[in-house]
């Protein structure tokens, strides 16, 4: 079992890929599954700073939100081809993350979580204010991508099933170099400034640099997430940018297990498909996510994953 | 490579549980002849709206129930399928895309917020399926949120804030302010009633825009108090309105100026009772006590009594029942579910079902229809659903809407 | 645009003052939680609506404002009791983040069973019939009820500093805020303490809730967009420093009211800037230090 397990491990994207192959067949319709897709990678770039860095931001929403509205500007304003609005979104929203991260990075602790949040909330009244360019408080509308042309064929967008494996495939290339990062040098320099920054400082790594690089990193992921959510949804709305959808970050992160690669993605998973099926039965479904998240906290810090992992290796030292 | 070597017996097993998952495509066996005509209905059953969105869902039933009694379409029977859309625009995409990929709806009907009908809007229109929206909104008529498959059965803020300006510029003065909540639909509001205004020579002394949803309005009062306005419009909904009025009431404004709101929310006034809202004049589509003067509100409201133990349609109750009934007219008149053909239907659809005349104008589908003015009253009441007076009534008549050139659409 | 008077400057200033007076009221209660315990409330939201629904309840059961103002901190303060035995305690030692992501959850559960309990619609609740109407303070007519609010909250915060300054339990706060081991050493039983500490800071959330009823609509979610408030004017404030919530709070107050007087569509936005520049310049907020009330 803990073979199969680290063999798994070591191959830790295919593995996944694989499994989210199957995925759409699992849940009771497409539209949820790539939802869990968007907001799995939302996750997992969150958790890169969170998890792995060890700093807590509140603000993430505006790199899921302003991935979004760039991808949506250009398609809706600009009528550029699918594949360059993607790309504008994920710049756009990883500009976003270097002018907030070379402000934030100098707090520490919770008064770095406040920054986030307050500059995440500058970043939605602009978007909020600019109504020409975004549609204001009704969201921009009109995200319309039907037809995507890959190497002469010609695929219909509209169509559910093709639109996940076409959003898959941007998943799993983020997923592979979220791995990349997190198994290079570089990756465990993160971890240590996570375990004990001054500790870090001493051992000759330039603190401030790598908690920007990672926070850039973090926002092109989940700005990328955003992008994919724009051509979803064919809509953007304005609440992408708003703190609660940063909340749902923390929230699928420790659900899923912060510090872990795939947790956050499964944390994403069983968050929205408790909350669709859960909102069927009853009308509470905050409740139960609240009680969820307090059980967790207590009695499962380490996550559904977290958990799992663990449990296959305590035999290890 | 591994995947080749997926034996017989696994694949049998995935496409067991893919069978036993509820696999979309499933559901294509569904559509021989006699598959019932489905109807989704995304609105916000949880929040702040979700007495309204249920009497959304109470008279859609009405009108579903009405459909099947009288025989369905060829035997075919109609079905609600309603979703909660928690008043989120991203939700309520995730919504419409499960209505329209697993649940094969033949048509959408809903919902509460400007921003989750554009919203919903935006995903039917690529799919060419027919979507009725039942509430306000300006952007639905405009060109660029438009489609061939998009009608508007509620009233849109022009319309009502340009009734309920007429009635109060020739009665009140001319010295008006506005508290806005800073949305488009306040905007929208303010445009309606600053048009209006023009052939009156109203003069706008502040627009005074406030936050959202915003809890505490004492920072935007003194600035209105000073300018002692005949008239302060209050462009904002729901519960925002009662808070506004609330506290405009405890900062003594109401003893120089009178209050006008755009849209007097009956659900929002049967709760916060008749002390806050005294004496303010607002508008509305529908209000119960038509029925004293409009045959067809007997009707549905006796229809409506007899579903649901006695009790009166709101206003956004009667837009569920208008929204849902003019769809299945239509679809019996056109002979088909095919989208195109319902929609050329619904154009050409002259009906009286709840309120009095009314039809799609045919360049942006906006229902044109009556406007109430009504004023909120604490005396008199006959029993507790009897809130508003009916002050006025502008007919039916499409030269209080805006131009189909305006809004963008060729002639 | 009108003219802007200097008497309107004045009125939206004093405006501001009263807005401000509850924010210098819950940042208080975060602060103490925060300095003494080290624990990030994010449920001091949930608490503020819980003492307006307590507000609410017990107002239309005795039809006496000011008995009822006694018994929602007494009784919200209660449930802070029960939340930090069984909820937070554990959590003491694990890192910052836990109790922040526990009180996360349990503001979601508490908004919830408000819901359930009383309803989706929200109350209105009347302001007490010898508070009602306004005043003309000279540069205009004030809501009676609105200057109340500034003269209990001044009167509450020097309550509270005579408590702390002048008195043996204010003393060990001080002091455990300082250095816990110390106080550990010296025999008293310092979880009691932050037990204390915790309660008086959330029953300090629950008056703030029911003093703020009467200015607006007492809802389940009323909450969510006071505790960012909270939060931002907290960490203005300082962290920790019980002068720092007083300062900030009324500074919050004061810019969002005039602010809204200039540009009120950026009025929100306005905090949140404020936020922005005090931080980049003081990066522990204006009076923030380790230490409890500097």
């Amino acid at each position: 079992m803990r073979d199969a397990v680290d063999y798994i491990s070591r191959h830790r994207v295919a593995a996944v890929v694989l499994f989210l192959i199957a995925f759409p067949w699992l849940m009771p319709y497409e539209a949820l599954a790539i939802n869990i897709l968007i907001f799995g990678l939302f996750a997992v770039g969150f958790n890169l700073l969170f998890g792995y860095t060890g700093m807590l931001s509140f603000g993430h929403a505006a790199f899921l939100g302003s991935g979004s509205y760039f991808a949506g500007m250009a398609v809706v304003h600009g009528s550029w081809p699918w594949y360059a609005a993607i790309a504008a979104g994920t710049l756009g929203a990883t500009a976003i993350g270097l002018l907030m991260g070379l402000l934030a990075i100098r707090a520490r602790g919770i008064y770095f979580s406040m920054v986030t949040l307050a500059l995440a909330q500058c970043v939605y009244y602009i978007f909020y204010q600019a109504d020409r360019w975004t549609g204001g408080e009704n969201g921009l509308r009109g995200v319309k991508v039907s037809a995507i042309k890959l190497f002469g064929v010609e695929l219909n967008f509209v169509d559910p099933l093709t639109k996940y494996y076409i959003v898959l495939a941007f998943v799993a290339l983020a997923l592979w170099f979220v791995s990349r990062v997190l198994a290079s040098p570089f990756g465990a320099v993160i971890e240590t400034v996570r375990e004990n920054e001054r500790r870090s400082a001493a051992c000759g790594y330039d603190v401030a640099r790598t908690k920007l690089v990672v926070f850039v990193l973090s926002a092109a992921i989940c700005g990328l997430a955003g992008t994919l959510r724009a051509l979803h949804l064919s809509v953007v709305p304005i609440d992408s940018l708003h703190y609660l959808t940063s909340g749902h970050a923390v929230m699928m992160c420790l659900l899923g297990g912060m510090g872990t690669f795939f947790g956050p993605f499964v944390g994403a998973a069983v968050f929205l498909y408790l909350e669709d099926v859960v909102t069927t039965w009853t009308k509470h479904w905050m409740l139960v996510v609240g009680t969820v998240f307090i059980v967790f906290v207590l009695f499962f810090p380490r996550g559904i994953w977290g958990s799992i992992l663990h449990w296959v290796r305590r035999g290890d030292a | 490579m591994s995947t080749t070597r997926i034996s017989l017996s696994r694949r049998k097993v995935l496409l067991g549980a893919a069978a036993a998952a509820t696999s979309p495509f499933w559901f294509n066996i569904a559509r021989a002849q006699g598959a019932p005509i489905r109807i989704g209905f995304p609105v916000p059953l949880t929040g702040p709206f979700s007495s309204d969105a249920q009497d959304q869902v109470r008279a859609a039933e009405v009108a579903v129930k009405e459909f099947n009694d009288g025989g369905g379409f060829r035997g075919r029977m109609a079905e609600l399928l309603v979703r909660d859309d928690k008043l989120n625009a991203g939700e309520a995409a995730t919504r419409t895309l499960e209505l329209v990929e697993k649940d094969k709806v033949n048509f959408v009907v809903g919902s509460l917020s400007a921003a989750v009908q554009l919203s919903v809007n935006s995903v039917t229109k690529e799919r060419k399926i027919i979507y009725n929206s039942i509430s306000q909104s300006d952007a639905i008529n405009e060109v660029k949120d438009w489609s061939p498959y998009t009608f508007h059965e509620a009233l849109n803020p022009h319309i009502t804030a340009g009734a309920v300006g007429r009635y109060a510029f020739k009665r009140f003065g001319k010295r008006v302010a506005f508290l806005t909540a800073d949305y488009a639909f306040g905007h929208e509001m303010v445009r309606g009633f600053q048009r209006a205004g023009k052939e009156f020579g109203v003069e706008t002394l502040a627009d005074v825009r406030h936050p959202l949803g915003a809890a505490d309005y004492s920072a935007f009062l003194p600035r209105i108090q000073a300018l002692k306005p005949d008239i302060l419009f209050f462009c904002n909904f729901g519960r925002d309105l009662l808070n506004s009025v609330k506290q405009a009431t405890e900062f003594g404004l109401k003893s120089n100026t009178k209050f006008v709101a755009p849209v007097l929310l009956y659900s929002a006034r049967s709760a916060g009772g008749p002390e806050p809202f005294e004496g303010v004049i607002g508008g509305t589509s529908f209000y119960w006590r038509m029925e004293d003067t409009v045959p067809s509100a007997k009707a549905f409201n006796d229809k409506f009594r007899k579903a649901h133990g006695g009790a009166v349609p709101s206003d956004y109750g009667a837009l569920g029942y208008g929204g849902v009934r003019t769809v299945l007219e239509a679809v019996r008149i056109a002979g088909s579910t095919d989208s195109d053909k319902v929609s050329l239907a619904m154009r050409q659809l002259k009906y009286d079902y709840y309120k009095g005349p009314q039809y799609y104008r045919g360049c942006d589908h906006q229902s044109v229809q009556s406007i109430l003015i009504i004023e909120s009253k604490s005396k008199n009441m006959k029993d507790k659903n009897d809130v508003f007076d009916i002050v006025a009534s502008e007919p039916p008549d499409e030269k209080y809407l805006r131009s189909c050139a305006e809004l963008g659409h060729k002639a | 645009m009108g003219e802007i008077t200097l008497n309107l400057l004045l009125l939206q200033t004093i405006a501001g003052v009263a807005l401000g007076a509850i924010f210098v009221l819950l940042a208080i209660g975060l602060s103490l939680i925060f300095g003494m315990l080290g624990v990030v409330n994010f449920a001091h939201g949930a608490f503020f609506m819980l003492g307006a629904y307590a507000g609410v309840y017990f107002y239309g059961l005795t039809g006496n404002f000011w008995f009822s103002l006694l018994l929602v901190p007494l009784t919200v303060g209660a449930v802070g009791l029960a939340v930090e035995r069984v909820l937070v305690r554990p959590l003491y030692g694990r890192g910052l983040d836990y109790p922040l992501l526990l009180t996360f959850g349990l503001s979601y559960v508490l908004v919830e069973a408000i819901r359930i309990q009383f309803g989706v619609e929200g109350y209105q609740m009347g302001t007490p019939a010898a508070l009602r109407g306004a005043v003309d303070i000279g540069i205009g007519h004030f809501p009676t009820y609105r200057l109340f609010l500034i003269g209990a909250t001044a009167a509450i915060v020097l309550a509270l500093w005579l408590f702390i300054e002048k008195t043996r339990f204010g003393l060990i706060i001080r002091a455990g805020a300082q250095d816990p081991e110390i106080v550990r050493i010296l025999g008293i039983d310092i979880g009691r303490v932050w037990l204390l500490v915790f309660a008086l800071g959330i029953a300090i959330a629950g008056l703030s809730g029911i003093l703020a009823a009467p200015t607006r609509a007492v809802t389940p979610e009323m909450g969510i967009p006071v505790l960012v408030e909270s939060f931002v004017v907290t960490v203005v404030g300082g962290m920790g420093s019980l002068a720092g919530a007083v300062v900030a709070g009324l500074l919050v107050g004061i810019v969002y009211s005039l602010t809204s007087l200039f540009a009120p569509e950026m009025a929100e936005m306005s905090i949140f800037v404020l936020m922005a520049l005090v931080l980049l310049v003081r990066p522990q907020g204006l009076f923030g230090r380790t230490g409890v009330f500097g």
